[in-house]
């Protein structure tokens, strides 16, 4: 497996160094890898994802996608956002079509590429089943809707990494399952290294080839779960004793790391009725 | 007897529905609240003049303001009087915009502007644009420029400060996706950041725009031979009361058609926020 990005201990530090979002994160993510986030809140997850895209830069280490340090936001790394993300006075064909608008995807063009370029937007538009909603403006869609188009104008420009922040977190549960069949399929049909950062471990084992646990004060990795599923996913998995045995076993890591549990005693005080007191 | 009830039931949920919080409330039923908030007022006035309560030098008749109305477009010239001050508020109104867009766009985009720019504005707006007044009329004298020098005094530091406060709003997502698509920094600020924050920048200009008829009537009173203020300044110095109701009334009327022309503008330039 070739490596596709490569992380090499990374630190974020925050607030004049007050805060360590990450401390000597270390991975490599291979080609057409699906590698799924998950942690206890403030753990540096959309921290690190955010530094492969280029809107942070890393305090101390290195990000390489094959091999080139990066330096910034590029195209070949594309990002869904969780909300808000697309451009309300654009109908759905113009918000997906925008990347063609800029500058440089216009250098060196060729009708063909055009040609080509708008065979790919109609593409992807049937592909995320928006045809009916294609002149309509994002906010006459309901979220699964948008959060659709927003995965098709990031596929536009067939970059080789899609970066995913709880990109389904706003969604209902079936819209959700859907989705996740979306983007299963998208990224065996582009090839696309996917990084998907998500709250809800289910998704992150449904799916991910790796899920990596991370852990929070200082940000870091704490472990990394293989994934023992068949590739071609289906729902009914997700009742398979396997599943369920790999979502305890990644529970139990996050709740340990997360330094937060409910005191069952204080609780349990506080409801006591007060002629106990 | 029981539809009776039933009847009674209804007119009672139908007035109640009025008062649901946020309700919904009918076309007819807005235009009745609407004619009612308009016409009472009109109606107390009526009485209140013809009631013989009040000296009729002290309080004209909506029937005398108009027929002074009507002889003040036949002899004195009102046509001139609303162009002169229509075009002071335009020319100032105007100037103050195309400088306050773009100097707002830098200071809400740009962090050293703001730190440069902002400051100073803030201070600068708080300083009572009447006061410059005098001022204005020693550096430009008292023709044309020095009423719209008033209105752009006035307006421009509000204005600046909206319309940076307005471009800080734009959702950084939106300009973070443009970045990860491969966005230059001028394509930010022109496809993403301008384009998402003109609604609310017309917003802002249709507010300023109320405030620039109110400098306007300062600047007239103060400083001026013709126009609607000088108009009610000179009014009352005859003592005609209702030429002075006249030019108040008018001015309102001038401000109103322009917030309408506004809106209107708003609800065509942006269809997707009426679409729903
Ligand atoms: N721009 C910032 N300025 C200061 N602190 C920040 C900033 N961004 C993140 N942090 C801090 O860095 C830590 C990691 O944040 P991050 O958003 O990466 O966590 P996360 O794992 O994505 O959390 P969540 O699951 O709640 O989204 C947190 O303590 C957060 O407060
Ligand atoms: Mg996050």
């Amino acid at each position: 497996m070739d490596i596709k990005i490569r992380i090499e201990k990374a630190c974020k530090t925050f607030g004049e160094g007050s805060i360590t979002a990450l401390q000597e994160v270390c991975l490599d993510i291979g080609s057409n890898e699906f590698v799924t986030f998950v942690g206890a809140s403030g753990c540096g997850k959309s921290t690190l994802l955010r530094c492969i895209a280029g809107l942070e830069t890393l305090s101390s280490g290195s990000i390489k996608v094959d091999g080139t340090p990066i330096s910034g936001p590029g195209v070949d790394r594309a990002m869904v956002f969780q909300h808000y993300s697309l451009y309300p006075w654009l109908t759905v064909m113009d918000n997906i079509k925008f990347t063609r608008q800029l500058q440089i995807n216009l250098e060196d063009i060729t009708s063909a590429d055009v040609e080509a370029a708008s065979g790919r937007a109609d593409a992807l538009i049937d592909l995320m089943g928006l045809n009916h909603v294609k002149n309509s403006y994002p906010n006459q869609l309901s979220g699964g809707m948008q959060q659709r188009v927003a995965i098709a104008r990031a596929l536009l420009p067939r970059p080789q990494i899609l970066l995913m922040d709880e990109p389904f977190g706003a969604l209902d549960a079936q819209t959700r399952e859907v989705m996740h069949d979306m983007i299963l399929h998208v990224s065996k049909l582009e090839k696309t290294t996917i990084v998907f950062v998500t709250h809800d471990v289910e998704e992150a084992i449904y799916l991910g080839q790796r899920v990596v646990v991370m852990a929070p004060r200082p940000g870091r990795i704490d472990s990394i779960c293989p994934v023992n599923l068949p590739a071609q996913r289906n729902q009914d998995m997700k009742l398979s004793a396997e599943f369920m045995q790999q979502k305890k076993a990644i529970l139990t890591r996050i709740r340990e790391t997360a330094g937060v549990h409910t005191d069952l005693e204080l609780l349990a005080r506080m409801t006591k009725p007060a002629d106990n007191n | 007897m029981s539809s009776d009830k039933t009847r009674q039931h209804r007119v009672i949920c139908g007035w109640r529905a009025l008062w649901v919080i946020r309700g919904h409330l009918s076309q007819r039923a807005y235009l009745l609240f609407a004619l009612t908030g308009l016409l009472l007022p009109l109606a107390g006035w009526w009485w209140l003049s013809a009631s013989g309560l009040m000296d009729k030098v002290f309080m004209p008749g909506p029937v005398d303001v108009l027929s002074r109305l009507y002889s003040w477009f036949n002899d004195d010239d009102l046509l001139g009087d609303m162009w002169i001050s229509t075009y002071r508020v335009a020319a100032g109104f105007t100037l103050s915009a195309v400088l306050a867009i773009p100097l707002g766009i830098m200071i809400g985009t740009y962090r050293p502007v703001q730190a440069l720019l902002e400051p100073l504005t803030d201070f600068i707006r708080y300083m009572p644009a009447v006061a410059f007044i005098p001022l204005v009329m020693l550096w430009v004298g008292i023709d044309e420029s020095s009423k719209i020098a008033i209105i752009f005094i006035g307006t421009f530091f509000q204005m600046v400060l909206m319309i940076a406060e307005d471009v800080r709003r734009v959702p950084v997502t939106q300009i973070e996706a443009a970045q990860t698509m491969g966005a230059t920094r001028s394509e930010i600020v022109s496809r993403v950041i301008v384009q998402s924050a003109k609604p609310a920048l017309l917003d802002t200009l249709r507010v300023t725009m109320g405030w620039a008829w109110t400098y306007l009537v300062v600047a007239e009173l103060v400083a001026a031979n013709s126009g609607l203020g000088y108009a009610i300044l000179r009014a009352q110095r005859f003592m005609q009361t209702d030429k002075i109701f006249a030019g108040i009334i008018l001015i309102g009327l001038i401000g109103l058609a322009i917030d309408q022309l506004f809106r209107w503008l708003h609800r065509k330039s942006f269809p997707w926020l009426y679409k729903k």
